[in-house]
């Protein structure tokens, strides 16, 4: 009888004892999540309340429906922020895709100094955004970058001033943004490039495919999960690029460069209109969700489809 | 004519060497195993055959043309891999076309032999598919497949069913002897179970440490291995050796089992003449588990009664269709395989008929065959 009530007794200590134990994991994972999500959340909604306010200094109470987003859609600052956003995410995306992905197929080719290389190549991600943008300022400024580099070489006909150019200045955006994350992709795809079982290059060579074929037929059609993954991830930095944009040309010449975080800003903190900035943050939202839901849903159904495989 | 002719081939990597002066020379038609544990060089073999890896020396010929210089594609070989290698973003149809796709051929000939490797294989509903719907038994048909719709002067395998399970291993292993048996292909076959090698191969190539210990029919291999490497290797449970005496007996030879102590064991034999040297020396004897069996067993073709050996049983293990039996033959360890039903007591004494017609003496110093 002794021994059962001995036994009976211990699982309650050592349940206890488990959550003394386990206490820290839970004070570590818990607590921030709970408040980053509570952060998130309620300032998320607290920024879709102040919206549809009349709020300008202060935030105020009172309904104006949508006539914030009305101006802040007609206003010419956005129009040029948004079709800024569609070229900037459009060609990042592609250009960052494809440099990555030729550096991780140059970088498979069992070259030496493959770890110096990588580690170069990936190091720009390491940098702040204001650092790369404040360096491409210099760079690519006329005055002291590489066009006075060119003219002083004795290259007096060099021109190159996208800087300060309305039309070019978006893709200096484009060039320096490459340059921060196109290491990103190129990891990604490395890894991917990695993980291709070496029989099946060895069939694709004894099928008499060349290089070119099987890279283009038999390889870079397994990395495509991973491409999915490179493109979100480099949108969704496109959508709130504002560091980068801010550090090298400030929306300028004039508003040549304009992105919608740019906007949010300028009309929150600058034109102190906190109802019309609340009301382009949003936007942004939504076009972030534009991105991010269809590709929770891929995941869903990915896999789903492989649970069931 | 030789499908394919291997002379003095060697592979070194640094200073390790993987290879060293392998020499064979396979007929056209033949079904030939490369057997080994692993490690013993025969996939790098394989490997070099296909022209994935190069030789470090010697002589590669498939078809009677030096190949040591030609880019697997145009070795006029097929390969099946062990991890099937299907290219997974292709579907099955495409997956064995893609090759006829490289080399230019044109589309109704591509459907043509499409259609009959498919009817062959039986994968005619597997067609449109992709690898990963596929179950093992499947992929590895569709790789089959994939190998067959060449028609190539040499088939490559390597290690093809050691991913399929126990069961399925069986089906495809009788699969694939079918299929040689049908369409006479020459194929080299690479693996490192023993039980492959003997059931498919019209001659083994068993490998140990880089070099070809033995290249011959699969029953000499199992009658007369040429060494004691390939005596353990080859069978299982592997042929039973242990040292023992070789005495004159008249016009014959005694091998003594723990000579000089209360149980040891003469067997005399007979028809062993290349031992004679060896009179008065010691010995490695070989001899298989069911060459040793149940007191009353009659061996097959035998002329007169069994030798028969009183012996203690130290363990006994049934496997169902039959028993194997641990034992001691003059103080050295043995199995034998006996009747299913019969199930000696561990630690009692047993007696068990020897077929003493099937023993094998090796040179315990060089470890080769001596008859």
């Amino acid at each position: 009888m002794t021994e059962l009530v001995s036994t009976a007794t211990r699982p309650g200590r050592s349940a206890t004892s488990e959550m003394v134990r386990r206490l820290p994991e839970f004070l570590m994972i818990w607590v921030p999540l709970l408040l980053s999500a509570a952060h998130l959340i309620s300032f998320s909604i607290w920024t879709i309340w102040i919206s549809f306010t009349p709020s300008t200094l202060v935030p105020v109470t009172g309904w104006v429906g949508l006539r914030n987003y009305n101006s802040v859609l007609a206003s010419r600052n956005w129009q040029i922020a948004f079709d800024n956003l569609l070229l900037f995410g459009i060609a990042f995306v592609l250009l960052s895709l494809t440099t990555g992905l030729l550096l991780a197929i140059l970088l498979d080719q069992r070259i030496r100094g493959e770890n110096v290389l990588r580690t170069i190549f990936l190091y720009p991600l390491a940098v702040s955004f204001v650092v790369t943008g404040t360096v491409w300022s210099w760079l690519l400024n006329p005055g002291i970058g590489i066009e006075k580099l060119a003219h002083d070489l004795g290259w007096t006909s060099f021109h190159f001033d996208w800087l300060v150019n309305r039309d070019m200045a978006i893709w200096t955006i484009v060039i320096a943004a490459i340059w921060q994350s196109s290491g990103f992709a190129m990891a990604l795809f490395l890894a991917g490039l990695r993980s291709v079982d070496s029989d099946i290059i060895k069939a694709a060579q004894i099928d008499g495919a060349g290089p070119v074929r099987t890279y283009w037929r038999v390889i870079l059609p397994t990395l495509w999960p991973i491409t999915v993954t490179v493109v979100v991830v480099q949108l969704q930095f496109a959508i709130s690029a504002f560091d980068l944009v801010r550090a090298l040309t400030n929306g300028g010449p004039g508003i040549a460069t304009q992105l919608p975080a740019l906007v949010v800003y300028d009309l929150m903190f600058q034109r102190s209109q906190l109802g019309r900035g609340a009301a382009a943050a949003v936007l942004m939202l939504l076009i972030l969700l534009a991105v991010l839901l269809p590709y929770a849903a891929w995941r869903y159904v990915r896999q789903r489809r492989a649970a069931h495989a | 004519m030789a499908a394919l002719s291997i002379r003095a081939l060697s592979k070194r990597y640094a200073n390790l060497e993987v290879l060293k002066g392998i020499d064979l020379d396979i007929e056209s038609g033949e079904f030939t195993v490369l057997v080994g544990p692993s490690g013993c060089g025969k996939s790098t073999l394989l490997n070099i055959v296909a022209g994935l890896d190069r030789a470090s020396d010697g002589t590669i010929e498939i078809g009677g043309r030096v190949v040591n210089d030609v880019p697997p594609k145009d070795r006029d070989i097929a390969m099946v891999f062990q991890s099937y290698a299907l290219y997974p973003s292709m579907t099955v149809r495409q997956n064995i076309t893609f090759g006829m796709e490289c080399r230019g051929v044109a589309k109704a000939e591509q459907e043509k032999a499409l259609a009959n490797v498919a009817r062959l294989l039986q994968i005619e509903p597997l067609l449109g598919r992709k690898p990963s719907q596929l179950s093992g038994g499947q992929r590895q048909r569709v790789a089959m497949g994939r190998a067959l719709v060449r028609d190539p002067l040499l088939f490559l395998f390597d290690e093809p069913l050691s991913n399929l399970d126990a069961k399925l291993r069986v089906e495809m292993r009788m699969e694939i002897k079918r299929l040689h048996q049908r369409i006479g292909a020459t194929i080299v076959y690479v693996t490192h179970d023993q039980i492959e090698a003997m059931t498919m191969a019209t001659r083994i190539a068993v490998m140990h440490r880089g070099v070809v210990q033995q290249f011959a029919d699969p029953d000499t291999v199992y009658r007369y291995p040429a060494n004691l490497f390939v005596a353990r290797f080859m069978g299982s449970p592997p042929m039973n050796t242990m040292p023992a005496r070789l005495e004159a007996d008249g016009g014959g030879a005694v091998a003594v089992i723990g000579a000089g102590r209360p149980d040891e064991v003469r067997l005399h034999l007979q028809g062993y003449e290349a031992a004679a040297s060896y009179i008065g020396r010691e010995v490695v004897l070989g001899i298989r588990p069911e060459c040793v069996a149940e007191g009353d067993r009659v061996f097959s073709g035998a002329a007169g009664p069994p030798v028969i050996v009183t012996a203690p049983v130290e363990l006994v293990e049934p496997t169902g269709a039959e028993t194997i039996v641990l034992l001691r033959l003059g103080g050295e360890p043995a199995q034998a395989r006996i009747s299913p039903d019969i199930r000696p007591a561990p630690g009692a004494t047993f007696s068990f008929a020897l077929d003493i017609r099937r023993i094998c003496l090796f040179d315990p110093e060089t470890e080769r065959l001596i008859a």
